[in-house]
């Protein structure tokens, strides 16, 4: 039987996003230049909760992408399942602004890798940084985020999930082995 | 939800489960043709074979730009340019081509079921781009996409199909589309262009455009294909367009909001007036737009994937 064990509530993960926020400003030296684009599916609800906490702090809206990378994995020549494809919207200009890519969890790199390959399609950033809410570990890719909610050491048979209240109607991270 | 095929050959074999995921996965596509670079490395590496034994501008172009922006390799073989005109008959060449190892090839051809028999014969993904009078399925799916846009579903939306219904393969492959997602579709022509028993297709039958279009959601024109006037089929083009083109009179017994359709080439004039061809009611260049997308999201499930 599966073990499913709860690593962070809803509290929690809010905490978490409210100290990424200030990171990337502090980072940044306020929001100039800045972009955020998050990875669907959990991602782009990330992204719109930082959006809004970064607009609390500095009272600017900054403009929040879509990505959707299926159309950039290496997976998809080899293996057999053909992922749904999901909508990518990145309605302004990437050239010279300050990505931060965001997604809910950090795992092998190769998602990041397509990311990246699919954002230097939409222009050439000035940078571009990562923002995850967990760093697993088990990378196969010279890939590290720059802002990290939680850092999970996991095993591999283990899978960890981030429930959001926009998909699941709960906001928990758990841990299922 | 899978595309499990290995070809894509008529709408008729298609499920509605099938059709919606072809549309979605369309839909996502729109936005890539819109990047300033456009082109994603999703199909590197693989070939696309565009062997059009009939002429054609949109269906190839269409096809081959959709190839192309998937990052695969695209090669367009017309009849006039290949071996055909040498005698290789379609067996050999398709056999001929297959040990060349394309992935996919499109396929047009002037007699119906041609696309099926290549599906038999080769272990490439076969796509018809028009077989005969059979179907046209990618143009049925770029169509079905046009409405879903435009109206935010098929289901229960009425249709009309005015023209040469009986010589259409886009027609046909309408109305199995558009019947199995729930549309209401009738149609109208000649007599001498209406197939007999075409109510077993599921659709109601008019002699006259006017009755046609009364009330409907959608209007689909079919080119008159003026080769075919020499048939006797038609006593003339201007008899012909006296009684079935749209108009800006007769267009007013449709819904005021109804689209006007038409897979093109158009004949101005003849099936349907210039100022309705450019009209505000028009989603003739959405079409072609659409089809782009449709190719891609038909090349994407198709191909790749160990079996």
């Amino acid at each position: 039987m599966d073990i499913k064990k709860i690593v962070m509530d809803a509290e929690g993960i809010d905490r978490s996003l409210t100290r990424i926020a200030y990171e990337i400003l502090e980072k940044n030296k306020g929001v100039e230049d800045i972009v955020l684009v998050g990875i669907q599916t959990g991602g782009v609800f990330l992204a719109d909760r930082l959006k809004k906490k970064i607009s609390a702090i500095e009272e600017v809206e900054i403009p929040t992408g879509i990505l959707d990378i299926t159309l950039y994995r290496d997976d998809l020549l080899t293996s057999n399942k053909k992922p749904r494809l999901g909508k990518t919207d990145i309605p302004f200009s990437l050239d010279d602004r300050k990505v931060v890519l965001v997604d809910d969890v950090l795992f092998t790199g190769r998602t990041i890798r397509a990311a990246m390959d699919a954002l230097i399609d939409f222009g050439r950033p000035k940078l571009i940084q990562l923002a995850v809410l967990v760093d697993r570990g088990h990378r196969e890719l010279p890939i590290r985020a720059d802002f990290v909610g939680k850092n999970l050491p996991s095993s591999l048979w283990e899978d960890v999930s981030v429930n959001l209240t926009e998909k699941t109607g709960k906001d928990e991270i758990v841990i299922v082995s | 939800m899978r595309l499990t095929k290995k070809d894509l050959l008529g709408i008729q074999d298609l499920s509605v489960d099938e059709i919606n995921l072809i549309l979605d996965t369309a839909e996502s596509f729109i936005e890539v043709s819109t990047r300033e670079i456009k082109k994603v490395p999703t199909l590197r590496g693989k070939t696309i074979i565009n062997l059009f034994m009939e002429p054609s501008t949109r269906t190839r172009t269409s096809f081959e730009i959709a190839g192309k922006r998937l990052g695969a390799d695209t090669v367009n073989i017309s009849a006039t340019t290949s071996s055909v005109v040498k005698g290789e008959t379609l067996i050999d060449m398709a056999r001929n081509l297959e040990a060349m190892n394309p992935d996919v090839i499109v396929i047009r051809h002037n007699a119906s079921g041609a696309p099926h028999m290549l599906a038999k014969l080769v272990k490439q993904s076969i796509i018809n781009a028009g077989d005969g009078a059979h179907e046209h399925p990618t143009q049925a799916l770029l169509d079905m996409m046009t409405i879903k846009a435009r109206k935010g579903r098929i289901a229960g939306l009425r249709v009309a199909i005015i023209g040469d219904i009986a010589h259409s393969r886009v027609a046909r492959s309408n109305i199995y589309g558009l019947t199995r997602m729930g549309a209401q579709v009738t149609v109208a022509g000649p007599a001498t262009m209406l197939p007999r028993q075409i109510e077993q297709m599921g659709v109601t039958v008019h002699q006259h455009l006017e009755e046609a279009i009364k009330g409907v959601d959608i209007i689909m024109m079919l080119r008159i294909q003026t080769e075919r006037e020499q048939q006797n089929i038609f006593p003339s083009l201007r008899e012909y367009s006296r009684c079935f083109c749209l108009n800006r009179e007769n267009i007013r017994l449709a819904k005021d909001d109804a689209l006007v359709m038409h897979p093109g080439p158009i004949n101005r004039g003849v099936e349907i007036a210039p100022d309705i061809a450019d009209g505000p009611a028009s989603v003739i260049l959405e079409q072609v737009t659409n089809g782009v997308a449709v190719r891609m999201a038909l090349l994407y499930l198709l191909t790749g994937g160990k079996s």
